[in-house]
């Protein structure tokens, strides 16, 4: 039984897809590679979000999601390829935050640092009041980011990069860590926020996360893109009767015959 | 850059145990390097040079003075080697032989027996130490003093046998040799018998001769009198000594004293914080997202920089301050040695930016800070001349290339206005400033 805000999110990501398949993607990279010391993360991959759509990034450690996803952000610089996209906001595996500082501090800061690098033109005050009230943490907003639950720390975290009001929103396993309480508190808010057309695209290693919570499935594995589609789709690719079985298995079963 | 600096700020500020440790750690470390300075270990070494004619003795006042007393009791204190000519002397103080020389002339006899007369001429004795050597020069000075004070000690004894007699002379008369000439004093005792003596006399008719010679009595008395002046300057330091410095200038020991513990304070402080706090960054994951399109990382650096210049000065004013309730501090000269500590807290921070860059971890960046910190420090005080060519080609080179050094030099010549140039030093800081900024700058692109 899904929850309330991913119901919710299904039929208004149902109901854009319609709309938006004719659209320009929010978010593309062709031909992306980039190695480590002689060593290939990623080998020539294509990628592409479109506005308002949800993809899950999946493969094995090492794959090359984390790779990709800061070179999405822009943080990072491919050897080769080209990525295009707007108003990008990437939200790091663990919480970048300063733990002695608290809740509301956190948020100031990066709110006016946002303001003064142009990025948004909000009053830094009016945004931490704001952003307090998103994350419903008005309560806990004079207590240090390090006496918060990790799945608070990660609501403040996706705070912060959701300031700027981008259309791109990349999480890099967001849940990591968290028990299903908390993991199921963090996707309501993710996707109580993903309104007016904000695209997100978030790497995980819980299959069925990606099955629940996205639209689209993308796998990585040794650097190249291995898959790309829906769950319905990559559970038909296993040849061996995986249709019926449940999605982790033809996971495991595709990225096998692939010799992964 | 500003968010980032009052954050930075407002960290600290929630951290009572490193903000403790920050400001308890470089005081302790304060007193042990002023405690360690004041105690020299074993005996200074003085070449002795005697002009002195030998086996010349010294009497006068009746008490007699030996010449080889006078130099046992110099050598009392001292661990004293002989040398033939003052020539000779200096040269083993600049070769490092001897830490001090010290020269009896050829006079020192006869000024010695001077004090006993009434034109006294105190004796000069020649001291020369090494002035490039700051530290054992301190600890020189120390013991020549105590070595000079032994010598006067004994001085003083007898000469003050020799102001006994004058003031029975003065008190009970008697035979005076001035200039070859005997001369009568008549001595307060016997003038009182004669002005008694007068007295009845003096209304009815006039005795002219007893009224001169109590005149007379009265001028010598006056002379007398003068004479007690200079004899008794001459009892509270018979040997007065001239200190000769060969090599540079160095600071007096309250001004170097004030200038390492400020100087090891203020290194400290800014090194530990700022390498942590960089590191900080990356620990806290805050870096990738700081550095996303919000801050460059020359501005983040700035920050640091910024940090540890504000928070260092802070605690090397609060160090100076608490020192200044023992040792006299040239408040006037505020604004120069001010300029020493935000340039020495520059170049420290932009050293400890480096380090943090490098380490990327806290603890390992505290750790590095401390490890390099200390033995550098230290080895910058190691005076040139008591190691071999090797180690002091090495020594010199750490003094170059790490901020200690100008700092020290800066912050001796800040607080005193014979101290050595403060300009040179603070030029020697802003190029550390600007090298090891760059050097973060490098490491912070692979951070
Ligand atoms: N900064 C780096 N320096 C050297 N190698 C790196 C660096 N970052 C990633 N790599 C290498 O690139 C490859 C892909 O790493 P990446 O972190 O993108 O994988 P991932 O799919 O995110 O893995 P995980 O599921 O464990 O998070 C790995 O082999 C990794 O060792
Ligand atoms: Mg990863």
């Amino acid at each position: 039984m899904p929850p309330a805000g991913a119901s919710f999110f299904r039929r208004r990501v149902q109901g854009n897809l319609l709309k938006v398949k004719s659209q320009e993607p929010a978010l593309a990279a062709r031909e992306v590679s980039k190695s480590f010391d002689g060593r290939e993360a990623l080998g020539g991959v294509d990628f592409e979000v479109g506005p308002g759509e949800v993809v899950a990034l999946i493969g094995p450690n090492g794959a090359g999601k984390t790779t990709l996803l800061s070179i999405l952000a822009g943080i990072s610089k491919p050897d080769s390829g080209q990525v295009e996209g707007h108003g990008v906001a990437w939200v790091p595996q663990q919480a970048a935050l300063y733990r002695r500082l608290t809740v509301r501090e956190n948020l100031l800061l990066f709110a006016r640092l946002q303001h003064d690098a142009g990025l948004t033109s909000e009053a830094p005050q009016t945004m931490v009041e704001r952003m307090l009230g998103l994350t419903g943490l008005s309560a806990r907003a004079d207590d240090p980011v390090g006496t918060l639950s990790g799945g608070n720390q990660q609501r403040v975290n996706i705070a912060i990069g959701l300031m700027a009001g981008p259309s791109v929103l990349l999480l890099d396993e967001p849940s990591v860590g968290l028990d299903p309480a908390q993991r199921e508190r963090l996707w309501s808010f993710v996707l109580g926020l993903v309104g007016d057309g904000t695209s997100v695209t978030f790497s995980t290693h819980d299959i069925g996360e990606a099955e629940r919570y996205a639209e689209r499935i993308v796998v990585l594995a040794e650097g190249e893109r291995v898959f790309n589609g829906t769950a319905d789709e990559l559970r038909s690719e296993v040849e061996a009767g995986g249709a019926t079985g449940d999605l982790e298995s033809s996971f495991l079963a595709f990225l096998r015959e692939r010799g992964h | 850059m500003r968010w980032l600096l009052q954050k930075d700020l407002q960290i600290l500020r929630r951290s009572p145990l490193q903000l403790a440790l920050l400001v308890l750690y470089p005081i302790l470390i304060a007193l042990l390097v002023g405690f360690a300075m004041t105690r020299g270990g074993e005996q200074t070494r003085v070449a002795l040079y005697n002009a002195m004619p030998p086996s010349e003795s010294l009497g006068f006042g009746g008490e007699e003075v030996d010449g080889n007393e006078i130099r046992d009791q110099l050598c009392d204190r001292v661990d004293c080697i002989e040398a033939n000519s003052t020539a000779e002397a200096t040269e083993m103080v600049e070769a490092g032989e001897a830490t001090a020389a010290v020269v009896l002339p050829e006079d020192t006899g006869d000024r010695i027996r001077s004090l006993a007369s009434l034109n006294p001429e105190p004796p000069v004795i020649q001291i020369i130490v090494n002035g490039s050597d700051t530290v054992e020069n301190q600890v020189t000075d120390d013991r020549i003093d105590a070595m000079l004070g032994e010598a006067n000690l004994l001085l003083a004894q007898r000469l003050s046998e020799g102001a006994k007699q004058y003031l029975d002379l003065i008190l009970k008369g008697g035979e005076l040799d001035l200039l070859g000439q005997e001369i009568e004093v008549l001595g307060l005792t016997k003038s009182e018998q004669i002005l008694r003596k007068i007295e009845p006399k003096v209304p009815p008719g006039t005795d002219r001769e007893e009224l001169k010679r109590a005149i007379t009595f009265a001028g010598l008395a006056t002379d007398n009198l003068d004479l007690a002046g200079p004899l008794l300057t001459a009892i509270t330091q018979p040997i007065q000594a001239e200190k000769i410095e060969v090599g540079d200038e160095a600071p007096s020991l309250d001004t170097f004293a004030i200038g390492v513990t400020t100087g090891f304070a203020l290194m400290f402080v800014t090194v530990l914080l700022v390498a942590g706090s960089v590191a900080l960054e990356r620990e806290e994951n805050a870096f990738t997202r700081l550095t996303a399109g919000l801050v460059s990382r020359s501005q983040i650096l700035a920050a640091k920089i910024g940090l540890g210049t504000v928070v260092g000065t802070a605690v090397a004013l609060i160090l100076l301050s608490g020192l200044g309730i023992f040792v006299g501090i040239e408040w006037g000269r505020a604004p120069y040695w001010l300029l020493a500590l935000v340039f020495g807290a520059a170049a420290f921070s932009a050293g400890g930016s480096a380090l943090g860059a490098a380490a990327r971890e806290v603890r390992a960046a505290t750790l590095a800070a401390v490890m390099i910190c200390l033995p550098v420090a230290l080895l910058s005080l190691v005076p040139d001349d008591a190691v071999g060519p090797a180690i002091e080609t090495a020594i010199s080179l750490v003094s170059a290339i790490f901020p200690f050094r100008p700092t020290l030099d800066a912050l001796t010549g800040g607080l005193e206005l014979s101290g050595p140039s403060l300009w040179l030093p603070l030029l020697h800081l802003i190029i550390l400033t600007v090298v090891y900024g760059a050097l973060a700058r490098l490491a912070l692109r692979r951070f």
